[in-house]
């Protein structure tokens, strides 16, 4: 327990940081929460503060480091505009269950609701994007508050929080007592375990004649990545995954069958509507992952092992639903299966990853035609980085073909926005997540179009010298919306071809080393001179302007109707 | 098939909680019938009481929504079979009308409606019950002019018990 004699709320506010933990956190300065800043002045050799070029890289940049450390982000805005561009951020949070705390000044409580100078009301703004929010107007609250909201962040399934603080209860002062949260009364962050479903489940599994995982951001979140493995292993059941969960378990494992949804793997996705029995663990049924609900895996038991009671019987019903954090519910799940060989079954998953390769991932991987195609690029970062980088992706055709291509060695490694689909998240948080893991490569893939959306973010990663490596795959056109466009709505391209700047002098401008390659020749040398380099490095890739990303479920299509061309 | 279901909700007693309850809705486009707050039979704990009419498997979901928010203790939805439920309504009539037609002395009588006040101006009558019964007495009043006419939202009590207390308890420990 800390405890401070008259100290002021702005001072208060550092040492709850500090006691959380925290010693880095992203933001931008402005007036109602200048108080703290200039706190934050005085104990900047605990705690750095990385000043980013918009509010909105300050919530990414948290993402980015929450989703690589496990630990819980936090940024610092002002009010009124500094607060409104923080709420992409929130949201993309709130959907993708990443633990933030968000810290936004206030204008003087005096003058709450008088449309004050940059007054916003961020509470009710930010109340449906976030798990919790609170106001606080007296300097005595700090302490309670912001412990709570790190508990609420990080706990359970995790999500954004968000502290408005106003500029009185900044600049008062009181005497301080620091006392992490535990316990909410009204908030029950785990749901209680009842064994007789494990059992429920159990049984239900052990006499699967076709049994398939499908795996999501859970097993990271939960930290259950060991007990995972131990129970596809001794199962031996064939797992695929969300783009969210993806590498909770290595890329070349024997059990891994690839990525589930819109853009995944042909096998996992027609094989669902195959499986007799479906075991969904830590994920929501997205629907980029299910397609069309009302032919979504109806032949299949449902088996949802899920943390949040609100996700069962959401969009798929489950016959059996196993509530609780995955780290306890699979290992008492593991101890009731045994290991059966499943033979047929996994030859029906080489059979139909033999024909993705043949028409679709050879042609992505080794290209015959003059144009560079994205998945090369993904190939030869694979290569140069040993399958170890993080990866951060942005969204769009990129994204899709990262996540189907990148490989992966290590959890935390897929760092995407997956819910929310929000361009322009990827710049920011390779920069979060190359400081939330120093010693780790992160490469960031961003389509030209994403890369526009937060582009001066290239001036904090010069200025933090973080060493990202920065690619983009340029191919001129806002791709997915384009690919629709080409294959749904007889190709006309509304407003989908950008006209582009020189994006390696734009890096260039920024000081930071930048290559631009347009030959296959070149590829593999620029990828190995860009992770050779211990600086931040930025990499343009111009790739075939109108290639398309298959596989491809159409909206309102079934996983099993999915298109190879 | 939509019915109407009566959500209870014990909440912490905080400011801004309405707003997140009602957001719920808002984002699945479901309209409010009607929505109270007020104390419960626990200390410090707030009682919402909101009427929809929805899906039974849709009303499920929205509760799970609803009591995964931190401050709230515990949701539920009910039939209106499942609930004693009432609402209440004044009537505000000019008070010449009450002298003058005895008829009115006789639908307030006939109504078990209460009078709240008199003066010289106007009176005002409190009716309590289920919705048609505030509707007959409202068109029973109409031909004489109502000055003003309110009807709150309902309450309601559940038949089978909350176990809020026990509950509150438990998450104590």
């Amino acid at each position: 327990m800390i405890k401070k004699q008259n100290i002021s709320g702005s001072e208060a506010l550092i040492h709850c940081l500090l006691a959380e933990g925290v010693d880095l956190i992203y933001g931008y300065p402005g007036g109602a929460i200048m108080p703290f800043y200039d706190e934050l002045y005085k104990f900047q050799d605990k705690l750095q503060h990385v000043l980013t070029r918009h509010e909105q890289g300050a919530t990414h940049a948290a993402q980015g480091f929450a989703r690589v450390s496990g630990k819980v982000g936090v940024c610092v805005a002002t009010s009124g505009p500094g607060a409104t561009n923080l709420v992409t951020g929130i949201a993309d949070s709130m959907i993708d269950s990443t633990p933030m705390v968000c810290i936004t000044g206030q204008v003087p409580s005096h003058l709450l609701g008088s449309d004050a100078f940059q007054e916003t009301d961020i509470i009710g703004i930010s109340t449906p994007v976030t798990k919790w929010n609170y106001q606080i107007t007296d300097v005595k609250e700090i302490p309670e508050i912001m412990a709570k909201a790190f508990y609420i962040a990080r706990s359970g399934r995790p999500g954004p929080v968000l502290v408005d603080i106003t500029k009185n209860a900044q600049f008062d002062t009181s005497d301080f007592e620091y006392k992490p949260c535990n316990a909410v009364r009204s908030y029950k962050p785990t749901p209680e375990l009842n064994p007789s479903d494990v059992d429920a489940a159990a049984a239900i599994i052990v006499s699967a004649k076709k049994p398939l995982i499908v795996w999501g951001q859970g097993v990271i979140l939960g930290k259950a990545e060991d007990e995972f493995k131990t129970f596809v292993e001794s199962s031996n059941i064939p797992a695929a995954w969300t783009i969210l969960g993806v590498s909770a378990l290595p890329t070349s494992h024997p059990l891994n069958v690839g990525m589930v949804g819109m853009h995944g793997n042909y096998g996992p996705n027609v094989l669902t509507n195959d499986c007799d029995v479906l075991i969904a663990i830590g994920m929501r049924f997205d629907d980029r992952v299910t397609g069309r609900l009302d032919s979504y895996a109806k032949q299949a038991k449902v088996i949802h092992l899920e943390i949040d009671p609100a996700e069962v019987n959401k969009n798929v019903k489950a016959d059996v639903a196993v509530l609780g954090d995955v780290k306890q519910t699979l290992p008492m799940l593991t101890q009731k299966v045994a290991s059966k060989p499943y033979t047929e079954w996994f030859d029906k998953f080489k059979a139909h990853d033999k024909i993705e390769f043949d028409e679709v991932i050879n042609n992505d991987l080794n290209p015959t035609k003059e144009g560079l195609s994205m998945a090369e690029v993904l190939k030869e970062i694979n290569r140069a980085s040993n399958s170890d980088a993080v990866v951060v992706s942005d969204v769009g055709q990129h994204q899709m073909i990262a996540c189907r291509y990148a490989t992966f060695n290590h959890s935390k490694s897929n760092i995407t926005s997956g819910g929310l689909g929000t361009m322009g998240f990827a710049l920011p948080a390779a920069l979060g997540a190359k400081m939330g893991a120093p010693e780790r490569e992160v490469v960031a893939i961003i389509g030209d179009g994403g890369f526009q959306m937060t582009i001066q973010e290239l001036g904090t990663i010069f200025q933090t010298q973080a060493a990202v490596k920065v690619v983009v795959l340029n191919n001129d056109f806002l791709g997915m919306v384009r690919q629709w466009q080409q294959l749904f709505f007889d190709k006309r391209y509304a407003s989908t071809e950008m006209v582009n700047p020189d994006f390696v002098k734009i890096a260039e401008g920024y000081f930071i080393d930048a290559k631009r390659v347009t030959k296959r020749a070149d590829l593999g040398k620029a990828v190995d001179e860009m992770m050779a380099s211990d600086k931040p490095y930025f990499l343009e890739v111009c790739v075939e302007k109108e290639d398309n990303v298959f596989p491809m479920i159409p909206s309102g299509a079934s996983v099993s109707e999915i298109r190879l061309s | 098939m939509e019915t109407n279901y009566t959500i209870s909700i014990y909440t912490e007693n905080s400011v801004g909680l309405l707003n997140r309850v009602s957001a719920i809705f808002q984002r699945r486009h479901i309209n409010i019938i009607s929505i109270t707050s007020s104390s419960s039979e626990i200390d410090d704990v707030s009682r919402f009481v909101i009427v929809v009419s929805m899906t039974e498997d849709a009303v499920k979901k929205v509760v799970g929504q609803i009591e995964k928010q931190v401050e709230v203790i515990k949701a539920f939805y009910h039939t209106d079979e499942e609930t004693i439920f009432q609402e209440s309504a004044l009537y505000k009539v000019a008070s010449n009308s009450l002298f003058e037609e005895r008829h009115i002395q006789n639908i307030i009588k006939k109504s078990h409606a209460n009078i709240v006040t008199v003066n010289t101006a106007f009176f005002v009558i409190e009716k309590t019950g289920f919705r048609h019964e505030t509707e007959q007495l409202y068109e029973d009043l109409a031909p004489y002019g109502l000055m003003q006419f309110v009807r709150s939202g309902r309450i309601s009590v559940t038949k089978s018990p909350m176990n809020i207390k026990a509950l509150l308890n438990k998450l104590k420990d």
